[in-house]
This record gives C-alpha cells, sequence and structure tokens, in this order.
C-alpha cells in the first residue's frame, strides 16, 4: 500500500497540468497517423530536460498511455491504425462507423482503453516483484512458441476463408523477411534501397489499411454528396456506459490477453490487440457478427492494449530491460535525471517510481474524459463528402509514412504495398492475416534462429524446444488452438451452413 | 548548341559554387539536423540528444541541432542515407558509431566506407565488457576463458548484433585465447542481449559499460572484464582490462560516437564545426548530463578522429579478413 502516500505528487500544480498536457497531447499526436507512442514519447524527452525527474517521467508517462488510445481514433474513423497496437481496432471499429456508429465505437474504446488501462496499472503497482520473474521465464524458445500460437490464429482472423487467410500469412511472412538480418548477417530480397532496413510495420499498416479503401472511394466517383454521407448517429453517454459493461466477456479478455502479453518483453502490445480480438471472437456467441461492426471486436482490441501498458513497464522499471521500444524510449527519459531503474528506483527514488506510477492511473482516467469529449465531435468526421474523405485520408497515409523517419522510401513501400492490398482484396484476401504474419515474422525467425544457435552450443535442439514447463504448455496451447480451429473450419461450419441450408429449402418447400 | 551546353554548365556551376559559399559565411543561419542512425530510445540516439542540447547557445553555432532517427539493418540504413542522400551543405550532420559502420563497410553490401565521411569531433567512448548473471559459477574472465577452452563452443555470449563492438570483442578474444565461443547476436540490440544474460538464457554476454554498469548496481549481473586498453576509473575501478588478464585484447571494440558530415560539405562549414561541436561537448551542462546517465565522454578533435577511423580501418580489415573466407 506504499503507493497511496505518494498520490499527493500526482496533484501538485506544476505536475498535473502536465499529466493534463501529456494526456490532451498524447491523444492528438496518438490520432495522427505515423505518429506512433513510440514517437511521441521520443518527441516529448526533450522537454523533460528542464523538468524535474517526477514530473518528466509523469509528461511521458501521459503521453505513453493516451496515445496508445488515441491510435484508436484514426483506426475507427479513418481506418489507418496509429500503431500495431490499434490494428484489431480497425477491424470492426471502422465497420461502426460506417454504419454511424462511430460515435458509439469511440466511446467503447475508450471506456474499454480505461478498464484495461487501470487494471494493468494495478498489476504493476502489487505484481511487480512476482510479474518481473514471469517476464524473465520467457526465452528464445518461449518466445517462438508464443509467435507459433500467434500464427495459428491467422486462419482464423479472416472470417471468411480460412484458406485465404493463411496464404495472406504466409505472404505477410515473405514480407517480414526482407531486409537486413541482424542475426546472420544475410541481406534478403533488397532490390531497392527503400528495402535495406526491412519493411517499417508503421508504413505498412497505413498502406495495406488506407490505402484499398482510398482507391475504393475514388473508384466510386461523383455520387450525390447525399448519398455518399453518412448520418452520424447521436449517442448518449450512459447508453455507450451501459453497453460497455454488457460485454463483459471481451472485456475480461482483452485486458487478460493484454496484461500478459503486455509483459513480455520483445512481444509487446503488438500482438496484444489482435490475439484478445481472435480470443473474445472464439467464444463470442455472436462470432459470426466480428468483421461486421460488432462491439466486441472493438472493446476486446481496446482493453488489451491499453491493459498492456502497465505491465510492460514491469521489465524496465525492476530489471532497467526495456521490453518495447516505447519502453526504451522512456528508459532515456530516466537516464536523464540520472535515475536508474531496479532496485535503486524503488529504494531510493520511491516518490518518483511511484508517483510515476500513480499519475499512469489518474492518467488512464482523463484519458477516458477527454477522449469521450473529444469523440463527439470527431465522429462527425464521417459525415465528410466521399471525395474529400478519400483525398484527405491519401494525404494522411503519404504524410504519416513520410513522418516515420522522414524517409520517401517507406512512401514508396506504403504506395506498393496498399496498391498490391487492393488487388489482393479483390480477390477475398484480406489484410489482418497479412499484418499479423508481417509482425510475427521476425519474432518466430529471429528467437529460432537465437534459441537454436544456444542449442547447439548445450544440449541439442530436442531439449532446448520441446522441454520444460512453459515450453510443453505453449505447445499444448498451439494443439488446441490447431484442433479449435480445426473443428471450426472442417466441421463445425459445414454442419451450421447445411442446417441453415436445410432450413432455407424447408422455408421454401412451405 | 554543346557550346551553349557548357558555357550554362559553367554558368551553374559558378552560381553553385559562389551559393555554397555564400552559405559557408553565414553558417549556419538554420537548424542543423543530426541523423542517428539506431532508434530512438538507444544508447546512441539518448547521448546524441545530451550532447546536442547545447548547440543553440550564441559562442557556440548558435543554432540548435535537431536529432532525426533513421534506424535499420544495424545502422546500415541511415548511413547509406547520409552516403548517398543526405546534402553536404553542412545542414545535415550524422552520428557516427565505430567499429560498426567501418567494420559493415569492410564486410561489404553497402554504399559508404570511412571515405564517405568527414569526422568533426568525438563526444564518447562506450569499451565492450564481459558479463555473467549475478548467480553465475564464474568470477574471473580466466575461469570462463578456461572452461571455454576446455569445452570448445559451450560457451554462449549475447551481444548486440553482426559487425558491431560486442561482435568485435568476441573475435578478439576468440583470437587472443584461441578459443572457440558460440557468439549469439541478438535482434533489438544491447537492451535483447542484456536481458538474454540477467535470464541466464546464455552463459555469459557482451555489452556496453554503461548498460553493464547500471545492470551490475542493480545486482543482476557481474562484470568480468573489460576490453580497452585501460580500466575505466568513473565507473568501473574495480574491473580488470582483459589485456591485465593475459589476453591480448586492445580498444578496437570500444564504441565511439562522434558527429560526422558528408564527404563533398564546404570546408569552412567543416572547420568551423571542428572548432564549435568539441566545445560544444565540453560544455559543463553537457558533461552533468552525461555523467548522471553513467555514459563515460571521450572528447578529440577531428584530426585525432581521422586517425582513429584510418587506425581501425586498418586492424579490421585484418581482423575480419578470416572471417570472410
Amino acid at each position: 500500500m506504499e503507493f497511496l502516500g505518494y498520490f499527493g505528487g500526482v496533484f501538485e500544480p506544476v505536475a498535473f497540468m502536465l499529466l493534463l498536457g501529456g494526456t490532451i497531447g498524447g491523444l492528438i499526436l496518438g490520432a495522427t497517423p505515423g505518429l506512433s507512442p513510440t514517437m511521441a514519447v521520443a518527441l516529448l524527452i526533450p522537454f523533460t530536460f528542464q523538468l524535474e525527474p517526477t514530473q518528466g517521467l509523469i509528461l511521458l508517462g501521459a503521453a505513453y498511455t493516451s496515445t496508445v488510445a488515441g491510435g484508436a481514433v484514426s483506426a475507427i474513423l479513418l481506418k489507418i491504425p496509429g500503431a500495431p497496437a490499434n490494428i484489431a481496432t480497425a477491424l470492426d471499429g471502422h465497420e461502426m462507423a460506417r454504419k454511424g456508429q462511430g460515435a458509439k465505437a469511440l466511446h467503447m474504446s475508450f471506456m474499454a482503453s480505461g478498464v484495461g488501462g487501470v487494471l494493468g496499472v494495478l498489476l504493476l503497482i502489487f505484481l511487480t516483484p512476482l510479474l518481473a520473474k514471469w517476464a524473465l521465464a520467457f526465452g528464445p524458445s518461449h518466445l517462438f512458441w508464443m509467435a507459433i500460437l500467434g500464427v495459428t490464429v491467422i486462419g482464423s482472423l479472416d472470417s471468411r476463408s480460412f484458406v485465404k487467410g493463411l496464404l495472406s500469412g504466409c505472404l505477410g511472412f515473405w514480407l517480414s523477411m526482407i531486409g537486413y538480418d541482424d542475426i546472420q548477417g544475410a541481406q534478403r530480397f533488397i532490390f531497392h534501397d527503400a528495402l535495406t532496413g526491412g519493411i517499417n510495420i508503421i508504413a505498412a499498416l497505413i498502406g495495406i489499411f488506407a490505402i484499398p479503401q482510398v482507391i475504393e472511394m475514388f473508384a466510386k466517383g461523383r455520387v450525390p454528396s447525399s448519398i455518399s454521407s453518412l448520418n452520424v448517429e447521436r449517442q448518449s453517454l450512459m447508453a455507450s456506459l451501459r453497453e460497455t459493461f454488457m460485454y463483459k466477456r471481451a472485456l475480461a479478455i482483452g485486458t487478460v490477453c493484454g496484461s500478459i502479453i503486455g509483459l513480455i518483453p520483445g512481444v509487446g502490445g503488438q500482438i496484444a490487440g489482435l490475439l484478445a480480438y481472435d480470443q473474445s471472437r472464439k467464444f463470442s456467441p455472436d462470432r459470426d457478427k466480428f468483421g461486421t461492426g460488432h462491439p466486441e471486436g472493438v472493446i476486446a482490441a481496446e482493453s488489451a492494449n491499453n491493459a498492456m501498458v502497465g505491465p510492460s513497464l514491469v521489465p524496465l522499471l525492476t530489471l532497467s530491460i526495456p521490453g518495447s521500444p516505447t519502453a526504451a524510449v522512456l528508459l532515456g527519459g530516466l537516464l536523464i535525471h540520472g535515475i536508474f531503474p531496479g532496485t535503486d528506483l524503488f529504494d531510493n527514488h520511491p516518490q518518483v517510481a511511484w508517483t510515476f506510477i500513480n499519475s499512469m492511473l489518474i492518467g488512464q482516467i482523463l484519458m477516458v474524459v477527454f477522449g469521450i469529449w473529444i469523440s463527439g465531435w470527431a465522429a462527425r468526421v464521417s459525415k465528410v463528402p466521399t471525395p474529400i474523405m478519400a483525398g484527405a485520408v491519401l494525404v494522411l497515409s503519404l504524410f504519416g509514412s513520410y513522418s516515420i523517419q522522414q524517409s520517401m522510401g517507406d512512401v514508396y513501400i506504403m504506395l506498393v504495398l496498399g496498391l498490391g492490398m487492393y488487388l489482393l482484396e479483390k480477390f477475398g484476401f484480406s489484410a489482418a492475416p497479412l499484418v499479423l504474419g508481417l509482425i510475427l515474422g521476425p519474432i518466430a525467425e529471429a528467437n529460432f534462429i537465437q534459441g537454436s544457435m544456444i542449442a547447439n552450443a548445450g544440449d541439442g535442439l530436442i531439449d532446448y524446444f520441446l522441454t520444460g514447463t512453459l515450453n510443453l504448455f505453449l505447445i499444448a496451447m498451439v494443439l488446441a488452438s490447431m484442433a479449435y480451429s480445426f473443428w471450426a473450419t472442417m466441421i463445425h461450419e459445414p454442419r451450421v451452413a447445411a442446417s441453415r441450408a436445410a432450413q432455407t429449402k424447408a422455408e421454401a418447400a412451405e | 548548341m554543346r557550346k551553349l551546353f557548357k558555357a550554362l554548365a559553367v554558368t551553374a556551376l559558378a552560381v553553385t559554387a559562389s551559393f555554397s559559399v555564400a552559405k559557408a559565411e553565414g553558417y549556419p543561419d538554420r537548424p542543423i539536423s543530426v541523423m542517428v542512425s539506431y532508434g530512438a530510445g538507444g544508447a546512441t540516439d539518448f547521448q546524441a540528444r545530451i550532447v546536442t542540447m547545447m548547440s543553440g547557445n550564441e559562442e557556440l553555432l548558435g543554432q540548435p541541432m535537431v536529432i532525426i532517427n533513421k534506424p535499420g539493418a544495424g545502422g546500415r540504413v541511415g548511413w547509406n542515407w547520409l552516403a548517398t542522400e543526405a546534402d553536404a551543405d553542412g545542414y545535415t550532420l550524422g552520428v557516427y558509431n565505430i567499429p560498426h559502420f567501418i567494420a559493415q563497410s569492410i564486410e561489404g553490401g553497402v554504399k559508404y566506407s570511412a571515405d564517405s565521411f568527414e569526422p568533426i569531433a568525438n563526444w564518447g567512448t562506450d569499451p565492450a565488457v564481459v558479463i555473467v548473471p549475478k548467480d553465475s559459477p564464474y568470477n574471473t574472465i580466466q575461469e570462463l576463458i578456461d572452461y571455454a577452452k576446455a569445452n570448445p563452443g559451450k560457451v554462449t555470449l549475447s551481444g548486440a548484433g553482426l559487425f558491431v563492438g560486442h561482435h568485435i570483442a568476441a573475435l578478439q578474444i576468440e583470437k587472443a585465447a584461441d578459443v572457440k565461443l558460440a557468439y549469439i547476436p541478438t535482434k533489438g540490440g544491447g537492451a535483447a542481449a542484456m536481458k538474454a544474460v540477467i535470464a541466464g538464457e546464455v552463459t555469459g554476454g557482451i555489452n556496453n559499460l554503461s548498460d553493464a554498469y547500471r545492470a551490475r548496481e542493480a545486482g543482476n549481473v557481474k562484470i568480468l572484464a573489460i576490453a580497452d586498453d585501460e580500466r575505466d576509473k568513473d565507473f568501473l575501478p574495480d574491473v580488470p582490462t582483459l589485456k591485465e588478464s593475459g589476453y591480448d585484447v586492445d580498444d578496437s571494440s570500444v564504441n565511439f560516437r562522434g558527429i560526422m558530415a558528408r564527404k563533398g560539405t564546404p570546408p569552412e562549414v567543416i572547420e568551423k564545426l571542428a572548432k564549435a561541436v568539441p566545445e560544444m561537448f565540453a560544455h559543463k551542462n553537457v558533461a552533468a548530463q552525461m555523467k548522471a546517465g553513467g555514459s563515460p565522454i571521450k572528447i578529440m578533435n577531428r584530426e585525432e578522429v581521422a586517425k582513429m577511423w584510418a587506425d581501425r580501418q586498418t586492424y579490421l580489415a585484418e581482423l575480419l579478413k578470416d572471417l570472410k573466407k
């Protein structure tokens, strides 16, 4: 309960103003395509030079929390996921916005973010020493099996066709191999300079999600604006609140997935949202509604990606190991003030550590309040006539992919992938499995090669990858997930389809 | 027609030449970009932000320096960009990491070499150190090497990638002690390599002094030796050098960080930078922040850096020759 004593520090005038500023600024930065949470926090580091350590950290922590949630705004309204964490949000969120339920989707996404976020930070407060051990337990072999577990959901992420889902996952895998390989020192598939560093995931996200819809919008041509613009439904706050908490299962799955995956250094929040999305679909009775604008999808994804924020700081704060790129930037923010994370932080600077953690708790709540406040008028974006919207999304995509690292190369990559994805979508392939392949490829590959190098120096491959409780547990999860997919596609769905067909036949006969 | 072209070309040349002279005179009259070829949050990025923070002072350059990150492929993306695409006008500078970029250019497949850049000044060094987990049975570097000798290829050492300081240090140890080690490069830089050591996934590791110092302060690792010519008096006075321990390893793996410009930058601009930048590095605010972050400072002027580059070029070409076969 030590942390309670440090709540005062959060409400000191300067600290609270910074928290407020960081939250609002973070929401805006997060909603800007191409500005990932990592970039946003890095941009703020120079401002912390002049501040007290605690104040600097409050600013950075607030920005981290709210950029993750802010990414949902562009994911839902424009179908441009601001960061890998928001991919799953775009799947159902954007469909909801297209039905005119943008305000509802945004309300729910911020509320779910708040629930996940607060629980994540509470985990950080109460279970840090325990969690630190857990975070270290994941070695190369376990991360490899984690990635394979992710692979097993690739096929089922595409609700239309299992085989096409797997195929686009493979394509994603291949794309992830482009570039220089740090472990073996090979240069792979570099047929243009822009590819030396591989495909930047954020540029890829923008291209794969935004460009096909831009083309689609332009292809519609001129239509009377009365048809192309949407009716934006007004959404009462109470209704959103009630509905968010109706989906308790999605909230729980999202929060649990997010906190567990957030802990594991190197996997981080990139796949938390997607895994939570997939799991909550598997457990939902309304499985078929996912992908068509179902609130559960948004809630699972957003509660997961904010639940991950707190636990992702555990390895950083206790062991000084940044588990994610954003945590690495935060480490820089600490070091600049001469504070070393680890036992030193909690023993000698408890006021810094606990004020920072408490501010993230308060920050989550502020984030929900301001997020909901902006969602009312942000949702009106959908009212913009299609041709103007298409132009605006295209400009934002170009601007966003350039601003990642001031590189035209990323813009080319974004455009090429976007065009490719448009064609693939014409043939019934979908974007989410491809992106998951792109994210999981490097995790699986690097950890397999690293693991086998370690194994070859030690007890051999079989011993290294196939023994040990955690390995066996993960393998069991992989098998269960595969068995489920097999059951769902080969046995369950044909039976459902058959009974439905029989029903229609019977109806027709009557 | 050809005459006309020639005339035009000459005029164009003259115009650009006079333009660049004119630019050099008032230099710098706008902010200067400094490219870091590693991601935000890494040691290089973090230190670059500290050492350039006083640039806006009137008595120094009078214009702020802005860090831009171009990470990818172990630094190759950024240095390729600086060598081929950046404007050579002094408004786009870059940060070098030695031995990384020289080792990479020897390995091949990149568009730069030491000749593509003009050194300006060096701000710091980060020697590689050999670390083991805190509960490791090895307490000295000799114990570790002796075990490796008895069990060739069984000792796994993590490091931040290929052809970086850590890798060079591992190669040097192998050569000096005539032993076979299993060097495990990690994706994700020094932090991932450090995690592998703390978690006990590997026998030990080679990591940056600054990160290892912090990990030792936190009670997570033991530091066995430092791959430098002298001990580090500020942070690790108790850690012996590899040379003291009987292994002939010099400072070739030490990570030198500093600022460079693209070849072709006007000499007046380079002169001005070569004078102002070391002063900027020596500013007391910079020193205080660097010390606080556990980052050793070593300021070297343009001539010293040029000599260091040339030395590394010769040495690394020799060391890596065997590896390339």
